[in-house]
């Protein structure tokens, strides 16, 4: 199982707009927005969750998708918004990833 | 507005979410603008908990950017707790408007650590005298620069905000020099608010014609000149289709009573939080339906001007001028000065005396006495 784990950044603004997340990053304002599958990773990303399990239970269930692929387009986008400070991401379990 | 932003904002006016609005956590305030509108006494503020109900319910409704202004927000002693609880708990992206009186240091370090969007602060000249004399508050413009200097160190997004008035006329470029020595942004709005009670004489405070002749004709203010003066093509049915601004349609205004209004310039009261759901009153208030239903091609006067394609024209102004279809001078005087072409409010007023005088009653028994309309 993929050890990695994610976590929304708590300084990001975000809102929901019909299944699509809005999501502001707190380091530079710039704003992104997120398909439903991204909305899915976001929304499940509690630091606690490994990053597979996400994928198992919350994209192949709603969407026709081979899993190990599933697994790779998902580290890809995790990283990615973790590269523009929206999603913290760890080999960890993170403790404080929705907190203050 | 970014692109994307626009977009989010479209569908948010197709799915009737209010993305954007302003809550005035307080109307008191430790300055006393000449210019502004409010009253400065509390008539029963909503309280911290109210407050965070209210933006738990805007949260749900869908509301993603929240404008805290006030008065002085930074009175309200519960000020960080409600900016923690709206970026920390609800995921508001936040803009504060403020003077900045009472941020120093520690307060620019906390903003930086909660996170907002942009700071912005009133600023009305480079010059102390000039500032002073229209905030009321000897070392208030030097308290804000302070203040703007410890928030800019953050790192923080930093915007001074200028209301042009015949006070501070020749000063709208020195603070924008000051903005740029200190690298913030700069706005500068030509427009004078009535009060809240409607009392109108504060808008004597507005520039004349050739004073906002000028400022249109600022090539760092407004880009290409040319381009900004040009008169518009005449509207055609689409154009005439189009909304007259965001109030009521993707954005609205919350007072600190509870009050819900399209937009902080269009008090219209539409229902009050305190008694209804935020969502409720969105959807389901006549009032805001009302404002909701009007289209450019619906406005009395303006559909038969020929700035009314762009024309800047303010809904909120039309109605404190005693109606929401129809024309808002201020906007009128803009177009004007901007094309030199007057509007047709304008012209229509201009017809005004002669028509008093044309359906004048003149009684047999007064018919002999000197006309006071003529006179």
């Amino acid at each position: 199982m993929s050890s990695l784990y994610v976590a929304r950044n708590p300084r990001v603004a975000a809102r929901s707009l019909d299944g699509e997340m809005m999501i502001m990053s707190g380091r530079d304002s710039m704003l992104f927005t997120l398909n439903k599958t991204a909305t899915i990773l976001w929304q499940a990303a509690d630091g606690a969750t490994p990053l597979e399990l996400i994928v198992q239970q919350k994209i192949c269930t709603e969407f026709e998708v081979e899993p190990g692929e599933a697994l790779r387009d998902a580290e890809t986008v995790a990283r990615d918004l973790a590269s523009h400070g929206i999603l913290q991401i760890s080999e960890e379990p993170i403790v404080r990833g929705d907190s203050k | 507005m970014s692109g994307l932003l626009e977009q989010m904002t479209e569908k948010a006016l197709a799915r009737n979410i209010p993305i954007s609005v302003q809550l005035d956590l307080t109307y008191r305030c430790n300055e006393r603008c000449v210019h502004c509108y409010l009253d400065h006494e509390d008539h029963g503020e909503m309280t911290t908990a109210e407050i965070k109900h209210l933006l738990d319910e805007m949260a749900d409704a869908g509301v993603f950017i929240l404008t805290l202004s006030g008065g002085e927000i930074f009175l309200r002693k519960d000020f960080f707790e409600i900016l923690e609880y709206a970026r920390f708990e609800r995921q508001f992206c936040v803009k504060l408007k403020t003077n900045a009186l009472m941020i120093r240091e520690r307060e620019a370090a906390r903003i930086r650590d909660i996170g907002v969007e942009s700071i912005q602060i009133s600023i009305y000249s480079d010059r102390p005298e000039v500032h002073d004399a229209i905030t009321l508050v000897p070392g208030s413009l030097q308290r804000s620069l302070a203040a703007a200097r410890f928030l800019k160190s953050q790192g923080l997004r930093v915007i001074f905000a200028n209301v042009l008035m015949v006070q501070n006329l020749q000063d709208y470029q020195g603070v924008r020099a000051l903005a740029e020595e200190l690298g913030v942004e700069c706005t500068l709005d030509p427009t004078i608010t009535p009060m809240m009670d409607g009392d109108r004489s504060v808008l004597s405070l507005g520039v004349d014609q050739d004073a906002l002749r000028q400022v249109f004709r600022d090539q760092a203010l407004v880009g290409d000149v040319d381009e900004f003066c040009t008169i518009a093509a005449p509207a055609d049915e689409n154009a005439l289709s189009a909304l007259p601004c965001s109030a009521g349609h993707t954005a609205c205004y919350v007072s600190p009573y509870g009050d819900v209004f399209p937009c902080v310039q269009f008090p219209l009261p539409t229902g009050n939080v305190r008694k209804e759901r935020f969502l409720d009153i969105w959807r389901h208030s006549e009032r805001m339906n009302e404002v909701r239903s009007i289209r450019l091609k619906h406005l009395t006067t303006c559909t038969s001007c020929s700035h009314v394609g762009s024309c800047t024209r303010c809904p909120g102004l039309a109605f404190m001028e005693g109606n929401m279809r129809g024309p808002s001078s201020q906007d009128c005087e803009k177009s004007f000065a901007r094309t030199g072409i007057p509007s047709a409010n304008m012209l229509a007023k201009k017809q005004a005396p002669a028509n008093l005088v044309q359906i004048r009653v003149v009684s047999a028994s007064s018919a002999t006495q000197p006309s006071a309309a003529i006179a």
